[in-house]
């Protein structure tokens, strides 16, 4: 039987801000990542990667991250994840300053 | 202090012209990411978790006014108000932009400043002594060294492509304060029977997944022959060194593999014919280089405004008793700042601190300013009887804690709060350390007790000479510290030992108390060190007190 596959989103980057963005559902970067699109389907988040990755004048450092589904949107599973979407913990900067 | 020539000015101008160029490229498509990545690394520029990193060399610590309120104005202008002082005695700035960052290295040119070299395969910033110049115990002054070598090594056509980092360590005095034995190569400044000026040369040291002392490969080598000699270690280790596995790469590995004698051999060997292309020219050099060291005008004047503070506040005097250390010239001292109030973020300060401490050196230290490897500021040229205003300045600005070399004062990578490489956070550890342990008031009464805390295995926080070390990593996707015991960075260099199983991120701040308190009931007395104590009875007790006498009986049973 396979691995049940856990859900992920693509994120990375941005090239010139530098900052964290994950891909939506229209194939844009959002900067939250309540926005983002959840793949649940290993094939089609293998080439959503592909895609996303040639996308170099816009985002680097492309990568699929796992979450987990939540009404309110994804959750991160890793704790790596979570500061990528909040900031540092040390000063209100960040994303967690710019939802304020 | 070293002053650019037009010959430097003009090669970081046309550097500073060409990363710009290369951003241009970057941003309309021109260059992939794969190809500019290489590029933006020789200028020290990072992408790290949340935004882009600048990492500017602060070329053996050394920083004079003006340089240290342009940090302060880049800080303000594109950054988040504040610059985070590293163990490398740089600084870096955590949220530039892309766009933002030729802009930044036009400002920082301005003031004879750079970021080159700072990260890359390359040799990396020279450090040296933060006393150097100042320091009673000081044989001759590191930097001119440090400069001769930053110099050498800046573009050299023949080490922009190192199998790994490189990184050289200068100091003249034989109280070793900046780790020579845990760097590619250490100099120790050294005098033969003779009287004669030259070096003690380590090779091989370093932190990170395999951590490495250094092992002597020349007991003496003759001032002249520096640059060849370091020529020829450089060069054994380019042909030598691991490609194929970049945990391999770095000279300690190279010198663990061939062992000491096989490396000494290959480096005397290329040294002979790398010798007699060195006419004179470096030696001639280095001369001009001595004279812009030369030592400050130190005023004599009455110490008893010093004393008289010192008798009558107790704020003054802890913080005389903890943050001076011995200068060469009578009535005068060597101020700590410390950048590590409790609960603050090690080796942080805020612009306008930075404008504080820029005004105390022009007013009252020869306008000179140091860095540390242990992310502190330092004065290295004060008159006693102006320690008393120079509190007073420092108090204000959040900036007198009293603290240097005590359990507060915490080397801390950035760990996962910011770097793109951690497995877990250091910073908060450090916080709360230092703020448990100022909620105590043990911190004066522990003593001198060195805490270095990296986010992951790399080693950037030097964990592995802490007298306690801590090393975050990621277990089962959770926070984990482990801790060692009995490093020590200085002459006598030693890698901590591991405790054993590591500790929650809750468990880790009560866990380090645990440690002191068992230091404060093992120690002999008052005046016995933590290292000391730690040396003379062992792991055992610090064992139990961390793990308690189950896990023993278990094993025996």
């Amino acid at each position: 039987m396979p691995a049940i596959f856990t859900p992920k989103v693509i994120t990375a980057n941005a090239l010139l801000e530098g900052d964290v963005v994950y891909l939506a559902q229209n194939d844009t970067w959002t900067r939250d990542l309540k926005d983002a699109d959840v793949l649940t389907d290993e094939a089609d988040a293998q080439i959503r990667l592909i895609d996303a990755s040639t996308r170099t004048s816009e985002v680097v450092g492309v990568y699929l991250a796992d979450v987990s589904p939540d009404a309110k949107g994804p959750k991160p599973t890793h704790f790596r994840e979570t500061f990528r979407m909040r900031g540092p913990s040390n000063y209100p900067h960040g994303k967690q300053s710019e939802a304020l | 202090m070293y002053r650019y020539t037009d010959f430097d000015a003009a090669f970081v101008a046309e550097r500073n012209a060409q990363f710009r160029a290369q951003v241009e490229r970057r941003i309309d498509g021109s260059l992939t990411e794969d190809e500019f990545k290489p590029l933006r690394l020789m200028n020290g520029l990072y992408l790290q978790l949340h935004a882009y990193m600048l990492r500017v060399a602060i070329p053996y610590g050394t920083l004079n006014s003006a340089q240290m309120r342009q940090l302060a104005y880049i800080a303000e202008r594109w950054d988040k108000g504040y610059g985070h002082f590293t163990t490398r005695q740089n600084i870096q700035f955590n949220w530039p932009t892309l766009r933002d960052v030729p802009d930044m290295l036009d400002a920082l040119a301005k003031v004879q400043m750079h970021a080159i070299q700072t990260s890359g395969n390359t040799i990396r910033n020279v450090t040296a002594d933060h006393f150097a110049g100042a320091a009673a115990d000081e044989i001759a002054d590191p930097r001119p060294v440090a400069e001769l070598i930053r110099q050498w090594s800046t573009d050299h056509p023949e080490f922009q492509f190192l199998p790994r980092k490189f990184k050289i360590a200068v100091t003249g005095s034989p109280n070793d304060r900046v780790v020579t034995k845990a760097h590619d190569i250490g100099l120790r400044m050294v005098r033969n029977d003779a009287g004669e000026p030259g070096f003690e040369v380590i090779v091989g040291g370093g932190l990170g997944r395999t951590p490495m002392i250094g092992k002597v490969v020349r007991d003496f080598l003759p001032e002249a022959d520096l640059l060849p000699y370091l020529e020829a270690v450089v060069s054994v280790w380019n042909l030598l060194g691991r490609r194929d596995n970049k945990y391999k790469s770095r000279i300690k590995i190279t010198v663990h593999e061939h062992g000491i004698d096989d490396i000494r051999a290959r480096v005397e060997e290329r040294f002979a014919l790398l010798r007699p292309a060195f006419t004179g020219v470096d030696q001639q050099l280095f001369a001009q280089i001595k004279a812009d060291f030369a030592p400050p005008a130190f005023s004599d004047r009455d110490v008893a405004p010093f004393d008289q503070a010192y008798a009558n506040d107790p704020v003054f005097r802890s913080w005389a008793d903890t943050n001076l250390s011995a200068h060469r010239a009578p009535g005068h001292a060597i101020a700590q700042i410390s950048l590590k109030a409790h609960g603050a973020t090690p080796g942080d300060a805020t612009a306008e601190q930075m404008r504080v401490m820029a005004d105390l050196a022009e007013r009252y230290g020869h306008d000179e300013l140091r860095i540390s490897h242990e992310q502190n500021v330092v004065l290295p040229h004060v008159h006693k009887a102006d320690l008393p205003a120079i509190h007073s300045a420092l108090k204000a600005a959040g900036l007198a804690t009293a603290n240097i070399g005590k359990i507060s004062d915490i080397i801390a990578c950035p760990g996962m709060d910011y770097c793109a490489l951690a497995t877990a956070r250091s910073i908060p550890i450090a916080q709360e350390i230092a703020i448990r342990f100022d909620q105590l008031k043990l911190e004066h009464e522990v003593g001198d007790l060195k805490i270095k805390i990296s986010g992951c295995i790399n080693a950037c926080g030097h964990h592995h000479v802490g007298h306690i070390g801590i090393l975050g990593l990621d277990r089962a996707g959770v926070e984990n510290y482990q801790i060692t015991l009995g490093g020590d960075h200085t002459e006598t260099a030693a890698i901590g030992q591991r405790t054993g199983p590591g500790f929650s991120a809750d468990e880790i701040v009560p866990a380090i108390e645990r440690i002191v308190d068992t230091y404060l009931s093992e120690r002999d007395n008052a005046d016995e060190a933590f290292i000391d104590t730690f040396a003379r009875v062992g792991m055992t007790p610090f064992k139990t007190a961390l793990y308690g006498e189950s896990d023993k009986k278990q094993k025996a049973a």
